[in-house]
């Protein structure tokens, strides 16, 4: 487990990691390293050049900007689960980021670097598509915001060009009555998720008036459960809601793996969904 | 498990250790923390991979990409010209002096031990032989390097499923077939216990293939003078390796000394001459520099020997109150693409296993090995008692499910009592001592049995989604392996004897040696305090040397829960030499017959007198040996071997309660009791360690573990990610006890803990799971009861969890 020879540049400033993503295109941005090193090490990847941002101090920290969350890119998992901010404006976030791998990674690992390895068995991407987050990317000709629903292209591919890097994520606020889940289905403590479910539900006088439902794992890239989310919406709670989530895997096209197969996902996914949106709905 | 309950967990062993703190002065018996874990909880260890010499070169190893191919071409002149490469080698360099890998176990007069080259020449047999290496002067270029060597293979068909490998026809592994022994052994009318028998449970379980996981992979390191060679190995077997490359390589006996420096684990893994470790010897004889390979973990789950696999078919005739009339096992199980240093007798090691506690009218025993295209397999953790264990301790519940009993009940009716040992069973085992009955009734209060009963019936009747279920393990196990008369009975290569020494230094200070080679037990601890008891000594004045043969020359090694039935009491016996040594020289000097002293806390004393010399004071007279008597040596060092007359068997009995969400598939373990009967304890904290992580183990076959090969013979699970491993989060705290029965084979009383927790927990917890289905007509789950297998088996019984 050893990786080929590759470069190592650990640039001072924001401007000149840019640059330095520019000028090669098989450069790669090393964050915190819990997904890439172990793909060097099994000479699944062979970036020419890894680009270190972990001493850029732009990039890390969480920030209260009203009416949304601001997440740098670099802050670790570890720094989003005690964050107060995120805790308060975006509780979702922090009750899936607690369930990311175990607290040696979550030491580690970045909000910012599981987002652009795009692995749709990773918890954070469902979770951003869920809450319609904006991710922040910056090149060398500027800044450009990608809306979570674009952000996410394919397996292990997100919609970041050659020489951007993603600098950080604005989660907005939902504000009141919105209530959360994040149900994580996985055989030990720190392997992926077979299946995830992130809910956020919103209740007025007893009924479901918004659902906003992020899969993951169900697909080659992390996805809403739209139909499911549009049958919830005015539903009161109990046995429309279970109906609802039978929907739960539609238009969904889950893996086949080691882990489940995809029957077996897709049923995952329906009791999933329900006990995701039961919980957020606080009524467990 | 939460990281909370971790913490409780870690919170109850230190209230057991305070309060089993022992008023008497005996060491024995004492939880001592271990001598060892402040060295190496603190990084100051000596792992095979730390170590350095100068000059020292690094080799990877090419290995093989097809499960089985012809090697028409291997050309590594491209990997040689590279930056930092010293050389570079294919099977062909090596095979005038390679020898083939030893199997020192040949089971059965059919056997058939094929050649095993350690590097490959002119067949790879499965995917990760090695076939070519790099020698460089640091691991990455050597690791570079090894994507410049080309190989042309020839493919050959794979052979995976034993069942076809047996059948006309098929492709075949070796010239000689794919059959690699068979061997049988039968007791009683086996007709007679069937014939109108009222109740026959017939049935199949597959024990999955597993990959042992040592926490520190292997490492080889290998140095010469020119002369003598040295080779530092991850190893459970020093001594056993050093006569093994004596005997492959033909490097003379006395010029291979073997050193196990700190090693990490090994769950008979170690246990085995490896590939390796030839090649290492190998190469540092070619290149006359000291060569260092260190295995990453990818490289281990595909090349480090697995364990178990086998397919076993297994009847039980049985009359209508429960009582066993008979029972018949048929063995496949497969060796995999060669057999290695023990392999054939993995599965004859539960041959007189599988009739467990129980008495019975009729045994049959029958086991075919299988060659494949696969990594072999050997020695893992209980190594063929496990899967003997879990084959009858199943059959117990389905036993009682047929007959409507308690699982509980139906054990009671069959097993040995207390007052019939000691007891020679079906299979020609004499159990020496034991009670079931003892330690079942106090796992069943510890358990709470009843009420988990009230609640498991309340939760069927409520139709719960989560249902409950109880399962029950009452095992036995044959340890402290072995006596070497049975040894050579089953026709293995060597003994099973064991040897200790002793020095008594000048100030009084011991030295024990011990031919046992601790990678984790705490051997250094436990011996001390044997030692100390003995001696009359202090604890902190002992201190234990092993696993280097130049310093321990002799030993049998450590496996098969076998150092302290055996070892621990050869340390013992030659402390008993040295105190017959000092009892001549304290008659000496004291000027009284030997038979007038009286040994007690360390000293002689002259009896009725206050006249003693301690056995430091007697030490250091025969350092200056100013007064001895004639013809007395100037030393009170003593050396002994042990060579047991029987088996020891541990036993116990183990609950536990699942919970199982069936909407999902999900099993979560409520609740865990292990009461175990290892006989004598001399230190309870490292004997429930040991219980702990042998139930770990355990519960890891049961729900999490499974070495996964697809169709063309590549293994799946490569990585952890893949290969599930359990952690501490993931496992529920144990309630343990004992209870205690002395063996009566050695003058310890101890039995052996070393696999225990392994060979009961995995049927525990498999019943529990099955218990908890069964009312909705599933009988069985394959392993690793993984959510999806108990999802099929709830929405298609007929699967019966088959993978899909």
């Amino acid at each position: 487990m050893i990786p080929a020879q590759f470069d190592y540049a650990r640039p001072a400033s924001l401007d000149e990691a840019c640059q330095a993503l520019a000028s090669d295109e098989d450069a790669k941005v090393l964050a915190g390293g819990q997904s890439l090193l172990p793909l060097l090490r099994m000479r699944l990847a062979y970036p020419s050049t890894l680009v270190d941002v972990g001493r850029l101090p732009d990039l890390r920290g969480v920030h209260d900007r009203g009416d949304h969350v601001f997440i740098g890119a670099m802050t670790t998992h570890d720094e989003v689960v005690r964050s107060e901010v995120v805790t308060a404006g975006c509780p979702l976030v922090a009750l899936a980021t607690a369930m990311v791998a175990d607290r040696a990674i979550r030491h580690r690992g970045t909000f910012g670097g599981s987002l652009a390895h795009a692995d749709p068995a990773g918890d954070l991407p469902a979770v951003v598509l869920a809450l319609d987050a904006v991710l922040v990317a910056r090149s060398a000709s500027g800044e450009r915001e990608i809306p979570a629903a674009g952000f996410f292209v394919d397996y292990l591919e997100s919609a970041l060009e050659p020489g951007e890097i993603l600098t950080g994520v604005k989660i907005p606020k939902l504000g009141a009555g919105w209530g959360f889940h994040y149900e994580k289905f996985h055989r030990t403590a720190q392997s992926w998720a077979i299946v995830g479910v992130a809910a956020a539900v919103k209740r007025s006088n007893g009924a479901i008036t918004e659902a906003r439902i992020g899969l993951t794992n169900m697909g080659e890239k992390p996805l809403r459960a739209r139909a499911t989310e549009a049958a919830l919406r005015g539903v009161e709670l109990g046995d429309q809601v279970r109906l609802a989530c039978e929907e739960a895997a539609a238009d969904t096209s889950p893996p086949a793996d080691l882990h489940a197969q995809p029957d077996y996902r897709r049923h995952l996914a329906r009791v999933l969904t329900h006990r995701a949106v039961r919980t957020a709905a606080g009524s467990p | 498990m939460t990281e909370m309950d971790a913490g409780l967990v870690a919170e109850q062993i230190v209230q057991s250790d305070q309060v089993n703190e022992p008023t008497s002065r005996s060491e024995v018996g004492r939880p001592r923390r271990r001598k060892e874990d402040t060295r190496l909880l603190t990084g100051r260890t000596q792992w095979t991979d730390n170590l350095s010499r100068p000059g020292m070169l690094h080799v990877m190893y090419l290995r093989s990409p097809m499960a089985h191919a012809r090697i028409t071409r291997v050309d590594v002149s491209g990997a040689r010209d590279l930056p930092g490469v010293v050389a570079a080698f294919s099977g062909e360099d090596f095979a005038a002096e390679q020898g083939s890998l030893p199997c020192a176990w040949p089971v059965s007069d059919d056997i058939v031990i094929p050649d095993h080259p350690p590097m490959a020449v002119s067949e790879v047999r499965y995917v990760g032989e090695a076939v070519a290496c790099v020698v460089a002067t640091d691991r990455y270029r050597a690791a570079d390097a090894l994507d410049a060597i080309e190989v042309d293979y020839e493919p050959l068909p794979a052979v995976l499923d034993m069942n076809e490998a047996l059948a006309e026809g098929s492709p075949k592994v070796h010239e000689a077939g794919n059959k690699a022994f068979s061997a049988k052994l039968t007791s009683g009318d086996l007709d007679a216990a069937f014939e109108g028998a009222p109740v026959v449970i017939d049935r199949t379980y597959v024990q999955q293939r597993l990959i042992p996981s040592a926490m520190e992979p292997r490492a080889v390191l290998a140095d010469t003078d020119g002369e003598s060679f040295t080779l530092w190995t991850s190893t459970q077997i020093p001594h056993v390796l050093r006569v093994m490359l004596a005997m492959v390589t033909g490097v003379p006996e006395h010029r291979i000394r073997v050193i196990a420096p700190d090693v990490g684990g090994g769950f008979g893994s170690k246990l085995q001459v490896t590939a390796e470790e030839v090649l290492g010897l190998l190469l540092t004889r070619k290149l006359g520099k000291p060569v260092k390979w260190t295995e990453s973990r990818s490289e281990g789950n595909l090349t480090v020997h697995h364990g178990r696999d086998q397919i076993q078919h297994v009847r039980l005739a049985a009359d209508a109150d429960g009582r066993i009339r008979g029972l018949q096992v048929s063995l496949l199980a497969d060796m995999g693409a060669y057999l290695m240093l023990v392999s054939p007798g993995i599965p004859m090691l539960g041959a007189s296993m599988f009739n467990a506690i129980y008495k019975m009218d009729a045994y049959e025993f029958a086991c075919t090995g299988v060659f494949t295209t696969k990594m072999p397999t050997d020695a893992y953790r209980g190594a063929g008692r496990p899967e003997a264990t879990f084959a009858i301790e199943r059959m117990m519940d389905e036993l009682a499910a047929e007959l409507d009993l308690d699982p509980v009940e139906v054990r009671r009716r069959n097993w040995i009592r207390h007052e019939e040992f000691p007891y020679t069973t079906i299979s020609g085992l004499t159990y020496d001592s034991g009670n079931y009955e003892a330690a079942t009734d106090r796992a069943l209060a510890l358990f709470g049995y009843d009420k988990l009963r009230a609640e498991q019936s309340d939760r069927r009747d409520r139709g719960d989604p989560v249902q409950l279920g109880i399962g029950v393990s009452t095992y036995t196990e044959m340890c402290g392996l072995a006596p070497s008369r049975m040894l050579g009975e089953a026709n293995y290569g060597a003994g099973g004897w064991e040897h200790g020494a002793v020095r008594m230094l000048p100030t009084g200070k011991v030295e024990v040696i011990t031919g046992t080679s601790p990678h984790g037990q705490g051997h250094v601890t436990s011996w001390s305090q044997i030692a100390a008891d003995a001696l009359g000594v202090p604890f902190e004045d002992v201190t234990v040397l092993h696993g280097d043969t130049a310093i321990a020359h002799k030993g049998m090694d450590t496996y098969g829960s076998r150092s302290l039935v055996i070892g621990g009491v050869a340390v013992l016996k030659a402390c008993d030499k040295v105190k017959e040594k000092a009892r001549t020289l304290a008659a000496h000097v004291l000027e009284c017959s030997p038979d007038d002293l009286e040994f007690e806390s360390g000293a002689f004393e002259v009896r009725g007198t206050e006249s003693r010399k301690t056995i430091q004071e007697l030490a250091l007279a025969a350092f200056t040996a100013h007064d001895l008597p004639d013809g007395v040596e100037a030393r009170l060092d003593s050396e002994a071997t042990f060579d047991p007359e029987n088996y020891s068997f541990p036993h116990g009995t183990h609950l536990c309660a699942v919970e199982v969400d069936t909407e999902t598939g999900m099993v979560k373990i409520r609740s865990y009791v292990a009461v175990d009967d290892v006989g004598k304890v001399v230190n309870p904290l490292i004997v429930e360690g040991q219980v702990h992580g042998g139930i770990a183990q355990g519960i890891a076959q049961a729900l999490f573990e499974e070495a996964v090969y697809d169709a063309d013979g590549n293994l799946l699970t490569t990585t952890m990610a893949d290969y599930l491993l359990p952690s501490a989060a993931d496992l529920p705290g144990f309630t343990l006890d004992r209870t205690e029965t002395p063996a009566t084979s050695n003058p310890l009383g101890v039995k052996g803990v070393g696999e225990a927790g392994t060979i009961a927990s995995t049927p525990a917890v498999v019943n529990a799971v099955v218990d908890a289905l069964r009312p909705r007509g599933v009988h069985d789950v394959r392993m690793p009861c993984t959510p999806e297998r108990i999802w099929r088996a709830l929405n298609d019984g007929a699967q019966e969890g088959a993978r899909p």
